[in-house]
């Protein structure tokens, strides 16, 4: 039986993120509106542009003021209805620049914990192959504590990715690390982009890790959005701050 | 023992509500939690007679439509250590789940953990120490209490009897000395075993969240 091989290209399109909110933090407000049909969608800017409180409000740990979020037709927050999914049923990944592990679990139960929680069926093949796709298949009975930095940012990676998302976002997730191991993480997150199928927002202040990664830019300045586009908007020398 | 074990779960859900939640009203829950604490221990029992003893507030009620009295029995003795180990319990609880680090709380959310099974996955373990010191002190407490169960329940022997108010009794006995240091003897060593093993539950968790 011949099989149609699977059109990565067509499932991609089909994924739109729509953000459109508003939230006053302090003297500092982020108003930021943008679609985004990317594989990944990166939220480039200086710290304090407003990248993470973005992020935390697509993930649902901040409700914004008022607004609209949505992951193709799944409306996550809108002001008007007085619709704000938490956290826990948006089915969003997240990575955070601090991994994040749990540390009173190995890192196979870290690593199970999204499936446990969202009580999903086992999946031995989808856990292998993200396991081996991330090289983290011989860490799997030690605890976070034993692990390096770079090795900690790829559990955290499978363990949003097998909890089923169907968006992940990835917050500096090499902003803890040194160039070393931020070479050592990049080809990772490359493999994910162009073998996984979950689209991604990255968020990131380096140009160069921007434009390796991203496939669609919203550049972010003092909580606007200052551009949107192609890789080809971002900056090619980085000013000095 | 038996105050102890059915205040562990009330006093991990007061802890939980006073470290992470903001309502109105909460000082003054912390203050009555936190009363036994600085009151005359007979003031507290006393006040436990006017509230649950067989003509108290509850008390009347309770005995006349559920047929449960508290006066003078083991369970009124229970209710008694439960209320004055309440903060001895509550507090080191309260204090490590406050150390919990809530980044863990909220990664533990957008993994798809309902609040509840945040609290059971991520908290709770995290904060296991403390509640382990938080059943040993009160523990310790309701084992040696006197003034609130002697006001409240009186001191009737494999009844009301706590470990002090045997010891006292036995004291105010002639011939009673040999077996009040009996007594002695048993409360030093159920202290001392309950320290080490509060000490040893605590160095145990503590290596679980820091190394392999």
């Amino acid at each position: 039986m011949v099989r149609a091989p699977r059109d990565a290209a067509t499932a991609w399109e089909l994924i739109v993120l729509r953000v459109d909110v508003f939230k006053q933090l302090g003297e500092f407000s982020v108003n930021v509106a943008f679609t985004s049909e990317g594989r990944v969608t990166g939220l480039f800017g200086s710290s304090g542009a407003g990248k993470t409180s973005l992020v935390s409000m697509i993930a649902g740990l901040v409700q914004p003021d008022r607004g609209i979020i949505a992951v193709d037709s799944a409306v996550l927050y809108d002001g008007n209805a007085r619709i704000h999914v938490p956290p826990h049923r948006r089915r969003i990944g997240y990575v955070f620049q601090d991994a994040r592990l749990f540390p009173h679990l190995s890192v196979m139960q870290n690593l199970d914990y999204g499936r446990r929680m969202n009580q999903l069926a086992r999946d031995a093949v989808a856990e292998t192959r993200i396991t081996d796709m991330l090289d983290i298949g011989h860490l799997l009975n030690r605890r976070p504590g034993g692990l390096s930095g770079g090795e900690r940012q790829r559990v955290a990676l499978g363990r949003a990715l097998l909890s089923q998302p169907r968006l992940l976002l990835l917050d500096e997730p090499m902003g803890a690390l040194d160039e070393e191991r931020k070479a050592e993480i990049l080809p990772y997150l490359k493999r994910l982009r162009d073998e996984g199928d979950v689209p991604m927002v990255f968020v990131s202040h380096d140009a160069d890790e921007m434009r390796q990664l991203a496939t669609q830019v919203v550049m972010l300045k003092r909580g606007r959005v200052a551009a949107f586009g192609g890789t080809e908007i971002l900056p090619r020398i980085i000013a000095a701050a | 023992m038996i105050a102890t074990l059915i205040s562990t779960p009330i006093g991990i859900g007061v802890a939980w509500l006073l470290a992470r939640r903001d309502f109105w009203g909460k000082p003054i829950i912390d203050a009555v939690i936190y009363l036994p604490l600085v009151l005359p221990p007979v003031v507290t029992g006393y006040l436990l007679l006017l509230l649950l003893g067989k003509r108290g507030i509850l008390g009347a009620w309770l005995a006349e439509h559920l047929g449960i009295v508290f006066a003078f029995r083991w369970t009124g003795a229970a209710i008694a250590c439960g209320v004055m180990s309440f903060p001895l319990l509550v507090r080191p609880i309260r204090l490590s789940i406050e150390a919990v680090d809530r980044r863990l709380e909220q990664a533990a959310s957008t993994l798809g953990a309902s609040p509840w099974k945040v609290f059971a996955t991520v908290t709770l373990p995290l904060a296991l120490p403390g509640v382990l010191a938080g059943m040993v002190l009160g523990f310790a407490k309701a084992i040696g209490e006197f003034g609130a169960t002697i006001t409240f329940v009186s001191n009737i022997p494999g009844e009301t009897q706590t470990i002090s108010s045997a010891i006292y009794s036995l004291i105010q006995t002639p011939d009673g000395d040999a077996a009040a240091s009996r007594l002695v003897m048993i409360s030093i060593g159920i202290a001392v075993l309950a320290l080490i093993a509060s000490e040893w539950f605590a160095r145990r968790a503590t290596q679980r969240l820091h190394g392999n």
